[in-house]
């Protein structure tokens, strides 16, 4: 331990460390909630006092996957015996269920949508990257700085047009007309990114390759690519969790065949009133893959938030 | 010599192909590299911008493809710069704007400060209080308005047993006097990691030295937090307000989900406003010139603030 006089004392540490612990669980309670309430009965989820002890259930999950039907005391009777959990949890509230929802594909097309559009974001930001990094292009900094200036944009504001574009195009409601638009959205985010990340590696590595007789292409895919894959990979990650969360575009361009989770989740309505357990088991399944992302790319995390402008 | 893909993909290739390839100059690569990118940019995110000013200018409306569309002129600009509720909407916008980021850089710095202090397992706490950051915000809209709920909800439950208010007599999102702070409570949740993440890299980035020297000097710790932490953070925490202030400018997925604009239109901000008058009216023209003063606004506004920004870097 160093005793520099700069560190603070015992007692000071002690103290913002409670601060400090005492934030975290008030920050963490609300998701603790959505978590807790993801396995609760409908009932239990909207008791007064708010239950905080109560007996776990799969009903939310169930309401979540099926669509349900409601039958009559004789119908039900008539049935055979339920032959899993999810019938027997459903015909305990006198319904049967009778497919699956469309939650699962809606899962599936943020996932789509989120690879496809993160993959042409990386592919194409890599190569600009590279080129401003290594190249003298002339007006480097106005073109960075237009591909910055397209984020300031409202997507309301864009969405008019695009809406009119795609309409025309045949793109309204496609996974294609979707992946490039999260393109053009994240690219400005790989390219400021991944030139932070390529201008880190020296040069020299490449001057090397290329008087052993490489290409240019050789190099940049020999050399270049493999020390930048960690920055490539953050980068990465950044782009498919903004494309995951995206909700104004999604709202406006999609309403079927490529509509994501974000907007999908919150229609969720169970018989009599809205159904919270299955919102939160939704919110469960769609939040927990970025906060494990969060939790992996925290050293990146800064970089990422502030367009590479701060650097640890 | 090893036998990578690219190899046998440089042997297979055609000596011709090869010798064109080899003969590339680094500024043919150069513009190779970066057109795809300046391409789709200009298609998706500047064609659009033309279009809308253009479209700005007439009085067309999406919803009648066959209607004759006419040139108005400046029309639609005079008439949104009258408009009462255009106006209304860009005070909801400037209080939401002005208190998230009063609270978010109070709170944001105050923790990066404490976290800063040292104190054994920061890292953790520290990841535990970034994860709402990059949750989507319209899910956890959606998810706060349960928690909103008077009597069942957790917030109303929370405030009453610390206050002994009654948790059924305040409805957070239904009333007019509440439903504005329901707004900021959350986006502030969700966002003062964000700043304090930043103040943090900033207090992280003084040499220990500096206080050393003030050490010597015998300067209280009250001077060195105001003559040296203070204005070394500053263009960090400035960075910070720009980010937020661009974001919650735009603001719209959160408060859609939360209140809708509602009550009435109390919490419409401008976004909200503006889909409203594109979407559900219809008003495509006139919208249109909305959003390019609204694109305007950001855009100067950034400027001006960028400049001053950049003074106080100089400093």
């Amino acid at each position: 331990m160093s005793t520099s006089v700069t560190d603070p004392s015992s007692s000071q540490k002690w103290i913002a460390g409670t601060l400090v612990i005492a934030y975290a669980l008030i920050t963490i309670a609300p998701l603790i909630w959505i978590f807790m309430t993801g396995f609760k009965t409908p009932p239990d989820s909207i008791s007064y006092p708010p239950k905080v002890v109560f007996e776990p259930s799969l009903e939310g999950y169930v309401n979540l996957f099926t669509t349900r039907t409601r039958l009559s005391e004789a119908e039900l009777q008539a049935l055979p015996a339920p032959d899993n959990f999810a019938d027997e949890i459903v015909r305990n509230r006198g319904m049967v269920i009778v497919g699956p929802s469309r939650f699962g594909e809606r899962f599936l097309n943020s996932v789509i949508i989120g690879f496809g559009s993160t993959f042409l974001s990386i592919f194409l930001g890599t190569l600009a990257a590279y080129a401003f990094s290594r190249f003298k292009i002339p007006f480097t900094d106005d073109l960075m700085f237009f591909i910055l200036s397209t984020r300031m944009m409202p997507p309301i504001a864009v969405a008019i047009p695009i809406f009119l574009m795609y309409r025309e195009l045949g793109l309204s409601d496609t996974h294609l007309g979707m992946i490039l638009l999260y393109t053009a959205v994240n690219i400005s985010l790989a390219v400021w990114l991944l030139k932070g990340f390529i201008d880190e590696i020296p040069r020299e590595y490449e001057e090397a390759a290329l008087i052993d007789g490489y290409t240019r292409f050789q190099a940049f895919y020999k050399v270049v690519l493999p020390q930048a894959a960690t920055g490539i990979a953050s980068t990465a990650i950044f782009c498919l969790i903004f494309a995951w969360n995206e909700y104004a575009f999604a709202v406006l361009l999609t309403s079927g065949t490529a509509q994501t989770a974000p907007p999908f989740i919150p229609t969720i309505i169970g018989i009599g009133g809205l159904d919270w357990p299955a919102v939160a088991a939704g919110a469960t399944v769609f939040l927990l893959p970025v906060m494990i992302f969060t939790i992996m790319l925290r050293k990146h995390l800064l970089r990422g938030i502030t367009f590479g402008a701060v650097r640890k | 010599m090893t036998d990578t893909p690219i190899d046998k993909a440089a042997r297979a290739t055609p000596r011709r192909v090869a010798r064109v390839i080899k003969g590339v100059s680094d500024r043919t690569i150069a513009w190779i590299f970066v057109a795809p990118t300046i391409f789709l940019l200009l298609a998706i995110n500047i064609f659009p911008l033309i279009w809308t000013i253009n479209l700005s200018l007439t009085n067309y409306r999406a919803n009648r493809v066959n209607r004759e569309v006419d040139y108005i002129g400046l029309r639609n600009y005079e008439r949104i710069l009258t408009d009462t509720d255009i106006w209304l909407s860009m005070q909801a916008t400037a209080h939401f704007l002005v208190w998230t980021i009063v609270l978010q850089v109070l709170i944001g710095f105050t923790l990066a400060w404490l976290i800063n202090r040292k104190f054994k397992g920061n890292d953790l706490w520290t990841t535990i209080i970034v994860l709402p950051m990059m949750l989507s915000p319209a899910v956890v809209g959606n998810f706060w308005t349960f928690l909103y709920q008077p009597q069942i909800g957790l917030f109303n439950y929370v405030v009453s047993f610390f206050s002994g208010v009654d948790p059924s007599s305040f409805e957070m999102l239904g009333s007019v006097t509440l439903a504005p702070w329901s707004i900021v409570i959350v986006d502030t949740w969700m966002w003062t990691p964000f700043v304090m993440l930043i103040c943090l890299a900033g207090l992280r980035s003084i040499p220990d030295y500096i206080y050393e020297a003030a050490e010597i000097d015998r300067a209280s710790k009250w001077r060195q937090f105001w003559t040296i932490t203070v204005p070394m953070v500053l263009p960090f925490l400035m960075l910070a307000v720009l980010f937020r202030g661009i974001e919650n400018f735009k603001m719209f997925d959160l408060v859609v989900q939360l209140t809708g604009g509602g009550p009435g239109s109390i919490t419409e901000l401008a976004s909200i406003n503006l889909k409203r008058e594109a979407f559900e009216k219809w008003r495509t023209g006139y919208s249109s010139a909305f959003a390019i003063i609204l694109f305007v606004t950001v855009f100067g506004l950034a400027s001006i603030y960028v400049k001053a920004l950049n003074k106080v870097k100089e400093r």
